[in-house]
């Protein structure tokens, strides 16, 4: 069975908010499941369906799903880390699909900012019983940024890239982010800001690194038959795929992320090639993570990444793949650490033409929203979705 | 940028599955699990072979020796740190510390030999230094 056609984003909804010392965890889940079925012209008892991952409190989905007043026959807390959200996309069309439910919500919310986390530089474990990889990582200081770090150290080893060519995705954020009021950072960086910032982790700098910031997102996913009856412009799911990649026993390959083979089945779904997507929202944790995304899900060639991002390739209204328009997770907003959500939420906006006049891509009727979400250079899940304007 | 600095490493997390590996590691051994069935060696260890699922797996003693896969240098850590992949001749690539060395004359591809580290109240790490 193929997910194809089968189910449309009817409603999405971005908290303003990118520091929520006065607002708890449980409300900003609510507030962002409020304005998404606002925006989708729905009401929470239409909800039969609720997704979340680890970010929302509680055992699973049941707090939420409590605290909201919900009474959703379909349930899926499935967690990828950041890459979740672009996963429950493709798990609540399956669901819908197969007449599980028929409009699914799908909340993220976090406050890490609030909370002072040192998000990046600082080793964690999961707490509880460790997991069998621990002890044979853990003690070694691994962080979010030093493990991505290895994976771009690795790619300029064999292809060449360079730092330069790493900023420039920062660059191309950067100069959609200024258009974007709830960006938390709008000023227009060059590739020499980037490069003169301070080394974090060799060799990513300070300005490689995404945001850190409190929020949260949601979306709405509805069965056709509902988004008939619905004012919103609609937006088609054609294709999903997620799969998670691991050290594979120890034989790790830096070089490549599991968008290989998520993007390969999900244009194969959507039967739809890279070079027909007019916008690509691209998980930004870090600069190498969206070369290295760019390059497994067919937009350019293996090690070709450094160049295709170049000279302001990945800017609307200049490249030829405009990305991240609302700013990404580079300069915008990255909530509860994980970015996959505000992905999709940026890709519908366009496919909507609800993008800023400044950043919206002209005639824009085909998209990708991508997501890796746990740790590019430890273990991770990748998740794709490719919609569609009706 | 020479380190100098000592930094304190948190105990690993023992189970009764990688008992044997962390006892070899307090006697200055570094063991890597090969599988009998389809001949190869994985890391972390694993009593069922991550490669075929068979159970025939066995601890051979590694040589110490390897290369460095990748590596990056922690600097915004109190003490900075480089942090790596180790491929090693046994062929599993597996995450580790680079030390007692000169972090900025490192490089990818580089031959490293094992040392031990003691840690915070738990066997000994098993880490790196350039050969």
């Amino acid at each position: 069975m193929s997910i194809k056609g089968k189910a449309y984003i009817a409603g999405i909804y971005e908290h303003p908010t990118r520091l929520a010392k006065d607002l708890s965890l449980a409300q900003i889940h609510a507030e962002v499941a409020k304005g998404a079925l606002e925006d989708a012209g729905l009401s929470k008892d239409d909800v039969d369906g609720y997704f979340c991952a680890g970010d929302a409190p509680g055992l699973g989905p049941m707090s939420m799903v409590e605290y909201m007043g919900l009474r959703p026959r379909h349930v899926d807390s499935t967690d990828t880390g950041g890459s979740s959200y672009v996963l429950h996309v493709g798990h609540a069309a399956e669901a819908i699909a197969s007449g599980k439910c028929k409009v699914a919500l799908i909340t993220l919310a976090g406050r890490p900012r609030a909370e002072g986390m040192a998000t990046g530089t600082v080793p964690r474990t999961r707490g509880g019983t460790p997991t069998p990889d621990e002890p044979f990582e853990f003690p070694y200081g691994p962080t979010v940024v030093n493990m991505y770090a290895m994976c771009a150290m690795r790619h300029m080893y064999e292809f060449g890239t360079t730092s330069e060519q790493l900023a420039w995705i920062k660059v191309a954020a950067s100069h959609h982010a200024q258009h974007n009021p709830h960006a938390l950072l709008r000023d227009v960086v060059t590739v020499e800001d980037v490069v003169k910032s301070p080394v974090i982790s060799d060799p990513l700098h300070r300005l490689d690194c995404c945001v850190i910031t409190d929020g949260g997102g949601a979306i709405v996913v509805v069965a056709p038959e509902i988004a008939a009856k619905l004012k919103r412009p609609k937006v088609k799911l054609l294709g999903a795929s997620e799969f998670i990649k691991t050290q594979m026993g120890g034989k790790v390959d830096l070089t490549y992320s599991g968008a290989r083979f998520t993007g390969a089945a999900a244009f194969a779904e959507a039967g739809v090639k890279p070079s027909d997507i007019k916008y690509a929202s691209i998980y930004d944790s870090f600069t190498i993570t969206v070369l290295m995304q760019l390059e497994d899900l067919g937009f350019c060639e293996k090690g070709e990444g450094g160049k295709f991002v170049s000279d302001g390739n990945l800017i609307s209204g200049t490249g030829k793949l405009p990305f991240n328009t609302d700013g990404g997770g580079l300069c915008s907003n990255h909530p509860a650490n994980r970015g996959g959500l505000t992905k999709v939420l940026e890709a519908v906006r366009q496919l909507r033409g609800e993008a800023h006049p400044k950043v919206q891509v002209k005639n824009c009727d085909l998209a990708i929203a991508h997501g890796t979400g746990g740790s590019l250079g430890l273990r991770h899940g990748s998740a794709t979705v490719i919609l569609e304007r009706e | 940028m020479a380190e100098t600095k000592e930094r304190k490493l948190p105990a690993p997390a023992v189970s009764p599955e990688t008992q044997a590996y962390w006892d070899a590691a307090t006697k200055g051994k570094l063991l890597v699990r090969k599988c009998k069935s389809c001949g190869q060696a994985h890391h972390y260890p694993r009593t069922l072979c991550p490669f075929c699922f068979s159970d025939k797996t066995e601890w051979i003693e590694a040589s110490g020796k390897g290369t460095i896969y990748s590596y990056s240098v922690m600097r915004r850590a109190p003490v900075p740190y480089a942090v790596a992949y180790v491929t090693l001749a046994e062929g599993p690539r597996m995450v580790t510390n680079i030390v007692d060395c000169d972090f900025d004359k490192l490089k990818v591809e580089q031959a490293v030999k094992l040392v031990f580290k003691p840690t915070d109240g738990g066997p000994p790490l098993p880490m790196f230094t350039p050969a």
